[in-house]
């Protein structure tokens, strides 16, 4: 029995590389960043074992050994100290951790999220001039929505990028913190409202993957899945076409409906974007009467508004709350914009 | 409208009867058997009279020991209710797959997660590695006492308060569903409307007062009250991390009072600090709590590491290997754990440079942590190994701490953390870390100073009863989600679509079986032990054959712990002595200066509890009643005057002697 739970513990580690055959998404990914972050993943590990596997076969040695029925084995009590051993117990992690810690610091600037692709895969370059594909994706109460400005088309709980073209997400949410995450794409990044981060990844091989949040984000949370379609050119250029055949628009007021907090929504497609809407999200001031982050920051600096500025708060107009079914919902304070554009004039 | 509602608001704030969940029936079953059995204990209390002699001997107390034991207990039967979460959520993500959305709405199993997570840190862990500092520091360096008694035993019951509001949590409104750390703006008021956050902050503020006062309390202990003789580089291990253990309380609870008060002024008066709109910043708030909260991991490692360091030098009839080095490399793990924060969030934005830093220092500690690992196998070398239980919980942690320590260097590489964060290999990770670390330490601690605590050993069948099922137990139910994690699965989910992963969460949740097996051999091995107590006794006072002082003297200690301060000339002060013919002092006694009991820690936690719920529920009235009630308290008490007495000659003649008597019995 003694050796039993030790040996689940190495069988399963041993189990690793054949769970890469199967579903192991992480291990087995199918974009050019997930499969850096699992090389780094595979030789780190093996960087350590190094240590841990002769650290853990002198444990059960020497407890085997050295047991108090054992007379044959050699008992110095007040053996506590040697220069040599303890130099050595100190350098050997030392090395291991010199050795990481490079690779960490190479690998981390390499793989920085904000770091624009150097190549689409091992061996491959971006070729010169390319642009890759902007994604602007904002995390909603409990849903995804990607906005294709380049396409001008937008999508919920769904999306698609061309294999081998560099896709750059600029990533923020509505209201809580989320975790933008498509395992076999790339790693995670956090969506924070009132700010942007960015991911570059690739796809390499079409398919259909999941997507998800992998940050906790309320009663939601667990139906917050997308799927991610990597497609060739015309596949991709076929989801674009047949998106813009809805005859749904993703107008400021329609961007404020479906902000509501709603659970496992179905896929649904937008043929059109309000302008700017995306800048207007980060800058939470979607409302036409919301002062824009940037705009309050831009005050702020110069030494803000001074009092007027603390009575300078409002809420959503009482016409525009039953035009999109909010009367039922306590009203929001934000700060009012100082200047107002007349409703028509919004989209 | 009546004037009649409106009083009842103003008194009873936002509490109404739809806070009791009468529809929830896990609730209801949970209360009437929590109800039911506090009727039994309560009732058989009153039955045998026994009021008087818990108010006197226990619950007023101001003996470290006394103080020690019921932190251990609180933190027994808190595990119990944080298992009892951990069986829950095991269970629906056993079987929440598919049509079947399991049989825990979102709404009842993120407050789980949640007061599993809350629980586990702050009101299991923390209280029992208190409890043993309490119980072990003072034996260790020779001392009567603790320095500052009193709030010893105010720190005890503020603790206390802060677990009774999470308990009632249960019962009356809800707790909060954010997640242990609560992040804003989720927790904001905005999205957490509800009484749940104001729980978490009030539970945590209380009980930070207590686990604050009580580092502040250890470390004027250990620092100005060890014996003559014991310089620094003669503390014995154990001392020597819960030294720096405290260190780090003292430095890095304030940090957690701060952010929380800051998150309660945004719930409360609306301010802005973590909030979307008007200028806050959530991103305060993460760097905040995990400035708290990465130091925090470390002041539950530092004294298991001393623990074992404690455990192996005994059982291996060794001194232990590197002492310096081991020294060194605890300060050197209190200093570095500042350094390390970020790297809970790298997947929060910032830059490359940014992040590969946090990464490095977090694999520097590392160093150190392997340094101790290779000192403890060294002192194995060449020893002479009796596998007690203590030591077979050393064993399983050394084997398995090390490959959590392995995948937590991993995640400190930033590109694989991208992959990795919020997955369930990282919670595999911590849990590895946690039950592998802090929990063996602890189970280990707690066999190992039980005799010397209660007079008689744990029955040794089922102490390794509860470590194989435990040992067993955490692999079968961390190994899967190891492998769940590298599947791309992340954590908090509470339904999953894909069929293909429900096996891997079955035998976890078989896992989280035996686990309870584990603890239920505990239960009955406290039981057992009792009842073989005569057989079981420890007559000598070191029932190991030790090597610190604590064992120096009689097994329980008198409440004097020494009737004369030892002196110490060596590390080992207790081998050193039993090396040099110690004999023990057997006249010449003379009266002992002792802090007296008093009622005013209890008061003063049991009216913080009031005005907490107060606080939660939006009482005013009370609230303003409550605060007043503890000033006044404060005040009462500072004119109490009658703090100190002396045990008389004769007392400590008759302690001795009888001690005398029964060493010669038992030669």
């Amino acid at each position: 029995m003694s050796c039993f739970p030790r040996l689940r513990g190495f069988i399963l580690i041993a189990a690793l590389p054949l769970l890469a055959g199967c579903n192991a998404v992480l291990l087995s990914p199918s974009g050019d960043v997930a499969v850096q972050q699992r090389n780094l993943i595979i030789i780190s590990t093996g960087l350590m074992l190094i240590i841990i596997v002769p650290v853990i076969i002198l444990t059960l040695l020497f407890a085997w050994r050295y047991r108090a029925s054992n007379k044959d084995a050699a008992y110095d009590p007040d053996w506590n100290h040697s220069t040599m051993l303890e130099l050595l117990i100190w350098a050997a992690p030392l090395l291991i951790i010199i050795a990481l810690g490079a690779l960490t610091w190479v690998s981390t600037h390499q793989l920085d999220p904000y770091r624009p692709l150097a190549r689409l895969s091992e061996g491959r370059e971006v070729p010169a001039g390319t642009k890759p594909l902007v994604v602007e994706v904002v995390a909603l109460d409990w849903k995804w929505l990607f906005l294709y400005p380049e396409q001008g088309i937008a999508a919920v709980n769904e999306m698609a990028a061309p294999v081998d073209r560099p896709i750059q997400f600029k990533i923020t949410s509505s209201s809580v913190m989320n975790s933008f995450f498509v395992p076999a794409l790339a790693g995670q990044i956090y969506a924070m409202p009132g700010m942007q981060t960015t991911l570059h990844a690739v796809i390499n091989h079409p398919g259909e993957y999941e997507g998800l949040s992998a940050n906790f984000s309320g009663s939601g949370f667990s139906g917050m899945r997308f799927r991610f379609h990597g497609m060739d050119q015309k596949g991709f250029d076929d989801w674009v076409a047949q998106a813009r055949t809805s005859s749904a628009a993703l107008s400021r007021e329609a961007y404020l409906k479906l902000e509501q907090p709603s659970e496992r929504n179905p896929v649904q497609h937008y043929a059109t974007v309000a302008p700017g809407l995306f800048d207007a999200i980060v800058n939470r001031c979607v409302e036409p009467n919301r002062m824009c982050m940037r705009d309050a920051m831009a005050i702020d600096a110069q030494g803000g508004a001074g009092i007027p500025g603390a009575h300078n708060v409002t809420t959503m107009d009482p016409r525009m709350r039953e035009r999109l079914g909010l009367t039922e919902t306590p009203p929001r304070k934000y700060v009012g914009a100082m200047c107002t554009a007349t409703e028509g004039l919004v989209l | 409208m009546p004037d009649q509602p409106d009083l009842t608001k103003l008194i009873f704030g936002r509490l109404t009867w739809d806070a009791i969940p009468f529809h929830d029936p896990i609730l209801l079953g949970t209360f009437f058997m929590v109800a039911a059995g506090g009727i039994v204990v309560l009732g058989s209390v009153t039955y045998y009279k026994k009021w008087g002699y818990l108010w006197h001997e226990w619950f007023t107390s101001i003996d470290h020991k006394k103080i020690g034991i019921m932190y251990v207990i609180l933190g027994i039967v808190m595990l119990l209710r944080g298992f009892a979460d951990a069986i829950m959520m095991r269970g629906q993500q056993a079987v929440a797959f598919g049509d079947s959305m399991g049989y825990l709405p979102p709404h009842h199993y993120d407050q789980i997660f949640t007061a599993h997570g809350v629980i586990m840190i702050f009101f299991v862990a923390m209280p029992l590695v208190t409890g043993l500092m309490n119980y072990i520091v003072p034996l260790q360096i020779g001392a009567r006492d603790v320095a500052f008694p009193f709030l010893n035993n105010f720190s005890f019951w503020m603790t206390t308060g802060g677990v009774i509001l999470v308990m009632m949590s249960l019962f009356v409104g809800e707790f909060a569903r954010t997640g242990w750390l609560a992040y804003p703006p989720l927790s904001g008021i905005l999205h957490s409307p509800d009484v749940g956050v104001d729980y978490y902050i009030w539970a945590l503020q209380i009980a930070g007062v207590g686990t604050l006062l009580s580092g502040v309390n250890l470390l004027v202990t250990i620092v100005k009250m060890r014996a003559p003789g014991m310089t620094m580089m003669r503390m014995p291990i154990f001392t020597w991390t819960a030294l720096c253990t405290n260190v780090l309380i003292v430095a890095a609870f304030p940090v957690l009072t701060a952010v929380l008060a800051l998150l309660t002024m945004d719930r409360y008066v609306g301010t802005n600090f973590f909030t979307a709109d008007f200028g806050g910043n959530a991103m305060m708030y993460v760097n905040l709590i995990w400035i708290w909260g990465h130091p925090e991991v470390y002041i539950l490692i530092l004294p298991a590491f001393g623990i074992f360091s404690e455990v192996v030098s005994t059982y291996c009839r060794k001194r232990l290997f590197g002492y310096a080095s081991m020294v060194y490399a605890t300060v050197v793990i209190t200093v570095l754990s500042y350094l390390v924060w970020l790297h809970h969030f790298f997947t929060m934005g910032s830059g490359a440079s940014v992040n590969s830093f946090f990464g490095i220092t977090t694999m520097i500690i590392s160093i150190p942590t392997g340094a101790k690992i290779f000192n403890w196998l060294f002192t194995m070398y060449r020893g002479r190994i009796r596998f007690e239980v203590p030591m077979l919980w050393t064993i399983g942690f050394m084997v398995t701490f090390v490959i959590g320590g392995m995948t937590g260097v991993l995640l400190a590489v930033p590109p694989a953390d991208f992959a990795l964060h919020n997955s369930l290999f990282l919670i595999a990770h911590f849990h590895n870390v946690i039950i592998g670390g802090v929990l063996f330490g602890l189970m280990a601690g707690i066999t190992y100073w039980f005799p010397k605590a209660f007079g008689y050993k744990l029955d040794p069948f089922w102490g390794k009863c509860s470590f194989w099922f435990w040992l067993v137990g955490f692999y079968v139910a961390f190994m899967p989600l190891y492998v769940l994690g590298l599947m791309g699965v992340t954590r908090r989910v509470n339904h999953f679509e894909d069929m293909s992963l429900q096996i891997w969460f079955q035998i976890a949740a078989f896992g989280a079986l035996l686990i309870a097996c584990g603890i239920a051999s505990f239960i009955i091995q406290l039981v057992v032990s009792y009842r073989r107590r005569e057989e079981l006794r420890d007559t000598t006072g070191d029932p190991w054959d030790g090597r610190t002082l604590e064992w120096s003297t009689s097994s329980p200690p008198p409440v004097y712990n020494f009737a004369f301060t030892p002196r110490v000339h060596d590390l080992d002060a207790w081998w050193q002595m039993k090396q040099h013919g110690y004999q023990r002092p057997q006249q010449g006694f003379i009266p002992i200066h002792m802090p007296k009991n008093t009622w005013a820690g209890i008061v003063l936690a049991g009216i913080s509890v009031v005005m907490g719920f107060a606080l939660i529920w939006h009482m005013w009235p009370l609230v303003v009643l409550s605060f007043a009630a503890l000033i006044l308290v404060s005040i009462i008490h500072t004119f109490n005057y009658k703090r100190d007495y002396y045990v008389p000659t004769e007392q400590v003649v008759a302690t001795e002697d009888a001690r005398t008597r029964l060493l010669a019995q038992h030669v």
